[in-house]
């Protein structure tokens, strides 16, 4: 009913992140990932928000640290290299328990790598990034419409879990264009009691810090976060089954990989295969219920990946290994094409993998 | 339409630039021997007319682009046979520049000879579906960022409202109207309205200056 808009990937999450009240975004420009910046560029001095170019990725991300210590929504977006570089800033956000969205555009890797659209930032994301015990909640999206509406959700749940949440995109869903509806619902924003927005004279100070000498301190603090950790990972996965009901063999994958691996999925039906898919749509918390409904008459899982293989642990964990998982994957900037997954799709029901 | 020896096209990012030049290209080789295609983009590493490369090849028609354009090489450079744009007055080109503003600075360089030769069109590429020109107030506005960018005023418009593949025949028939305006507000004609192949039949007759267009396209 409402107008659609054509946009790229990265238009889509800059204009639903300022739908959703963000007045300030921090970033570095890198391919594949600039029309962020360059959007935000264009429209935050018309809205009366903040675009500053900083002078490095790592500072950056030190101010998305300080805003949201002010207690405002904020963002900062890059590409692998780049995420890399706010590894340290992210820890220390997890440590002081601020939230904020961070958006990894990906591209291929280690090093410099590629231009090219990759997947292989999963294991840096799911597993926190920096150092220290922590998670971000990790947003997969797989088409132009999710990149904005999972950015809306990624504002909302780390406000709501003090926490970061990363967008966990790829060249490709960055450059895409499709249309969109930006006529989503956004609820009002949660107050935030424990920002630093001065006194007044009312109450004690607030305190942001991720510094804590103490070690049954530090320990009770850690605790307490992943008790927090354990009620997202109980209310908050999501994830889309695609004709599982059923299915043989379950094919695994996210992103642009999930879009191949559908069209694999209808090509396999049309020749008597039963395949189905699972698309987690958060990546941390890692959404299990799929998988252990599926272990009950599969046979086999297919991870498929732009990497070389990191998703596929998470399948293994939340299938308890009871069935096989095979890897089906190109890397550095190339994406799997329906037929190469459908071939392996035929190779397992054949028999004929090992 | 009637082409002059150099059609120019710029306009916002993504406002289907290089699709056109490419279609562009192919129906000025229908009326014309000699015919290139240059490809200025010095912002966007994706997507450049060297994708239409073999297809370029097949008809002689002669590209020419940075030699680093959609290949790995993140690298904002013009290409070496720049100067034969203005050199080879045989030729009939096209001129597919980067978006905005930031990509019409490549332009600048050429502007005192393309003027001063002055057998050009300099053409603005509007799509009212993207979301920063959705109003001919926001069009317009982008309209002289690139002008001061490269300074060579505009002389048309291109109506190229488009929602991607999902593109109705009534989508289309929607942008009339901001379409119109924006010829009104900056006192140039729409010299053009590029429609996908697909839809072209439906709209012959509702609109003028019609041209179907083939997408150049590289996903899945």
């Amino acid at each position: 009913m409402s107008e659609k808009v054509l946009m790229k990937g990265n238009e889509a999450i800059a204009e639903a992140a300022i739908l959703a009240g963000c007045r300030h975004y921090f970033g570095y420009p890198i391919t594949p990932q600039t029309e962020i910046a360059a959007y935000m560029a264009k429209k935050m001095p018309k809205i009366g928000g903040t675009f500053l170019q900083a002078e490095s990725e790592i500072a950056a991300i030190n101010m998305v640290y300080g805003v949201s210590s002010a207690g405002k929504r904020v963002m900062t977006s890059s590409s692998s290299p780049g995420v890399s570089l706010k590894g340290e800033g992210l820890s220390y956000l997890a440590g002081s328990d601020l939230p904020a969205l961070i958006v990894n555009v990906q591209r291929g890797g280690p090093g410099l790598g590629g231009i090219q659209p990759s997947q292989s930032d999963y294991f840096q994301s799911t597993r926190g990034g920096g150092h220290g015990d922590y998670h971000m909640i990790v947003l997969a999206p797989s088409s132009v419409q999710e990149m904005a509406e999972l950015t809306v959700k990624g504002f909302e749940l780390a406000d709501t879990y003090r926490m970061t949440s990363m967008i966990l995109a790829d060249g490709t869903m960055g450059q895409m264009m499709e249309p969109v509806s930006l006529d989503f619902d956004i609820k009002p924003q949660i107050e935030k009691p424990w920002a630093t927005t001065g006194t007044k004279m009312e109450r004690e100070h607030n305190i942001v810090n991720s510094l804590s000498l103490v070690p049954e301190e530090l320990e009770m603090l850690n605790f307490k976060r992943y008790e927090r950790y354990a009620e997202i990972e109980k209310n908050e996965c999501m994830y889309e089954e695609y004709k599982c009901d059923d299915a043989d063999i379950i094919l695994v994958a996210f992103g642009i990989a999930a879009r191949v691996s559908k069209n694999a999925v209808d090509a396999a039906r049309a020749q008597g295969i039963k395949a189905g898919l699972i698309r987690p749509i958060t990546l941390w918390p890692f959404p299990k219920a799929p998988f252990e409904k599926a272990v009950e008459h599969a046979k086999a899982f297919i991870s498929v990946e732009l990497s070389m293989g990191q998703m596929i642990e998470d399948v293994k964990l939340a299938s308890s290994c009871k069935l096989p998982v095979y890897l089906c994957n190109r890397v550095g900037g190339m994406i799997p094409d329906p037929e190469m997954v459908f071939a392996k799709i035929k190779e397992i029901a054949n028999g004929g993998a090992n | 339409m009637n082409y002059k020896r150099l059609t120019i096209l710029c306009g916002h990012y993504g406002s289907g630039k290089t699709n056109i030049a490419v279609n562009m290209a192919f129906d000025l080789k229908n009326k014309y021997e000699k015919v290139s295609v240059a490809d200025l983009d010095i912002v966007n590493p994706y997507f450049r007319t060297k994708d239409s490369e073999k297809d370029f090849e097949e008809r002689g028609i002669k590209l020419i682009c940075s030699q680093f354009a959609s290949s790995n090489v993140d690298l904002p450079s013009m290409p070496t046979e720049l100067y034969s744009i203005t050199d080879e007055k045989d030729t009939h080109f096209v001129l597919d520049i980067g978006g905005d503003d930031r990509g019409a600075l490549a332009l600048g360089r050429l502007s005192d000879m393309i003027k001063s030769e002055n057998d050009y069109e300099m053409l603005m590429v509007i799509n009212k579906f993207r979301p920063l020109t959705p109003d001919a107030d926001s069009t317009i506005e982008v309209m002289r960022e690139i002008e001061c960018a490269c300074k060579i005023p505009f002389t048309g418009i291109i109506n190229n409202s488009n929602l991607g593949e999902e593109t109705t025949a009534q989508d289309v028939i929607n942008s009339f109207e901001y379409a119109q305006e924006v010829s009104k507000k900056s006192k140039l004609p729409i010299v053009l309205t590029t429609v996908k192949h697909n839809i072209y039949e439906e709209l012959i007759g509702k609109a003028e200056n019609l041209l179907p267009l083939h997408l150049q396209s590289k996903l899945v």
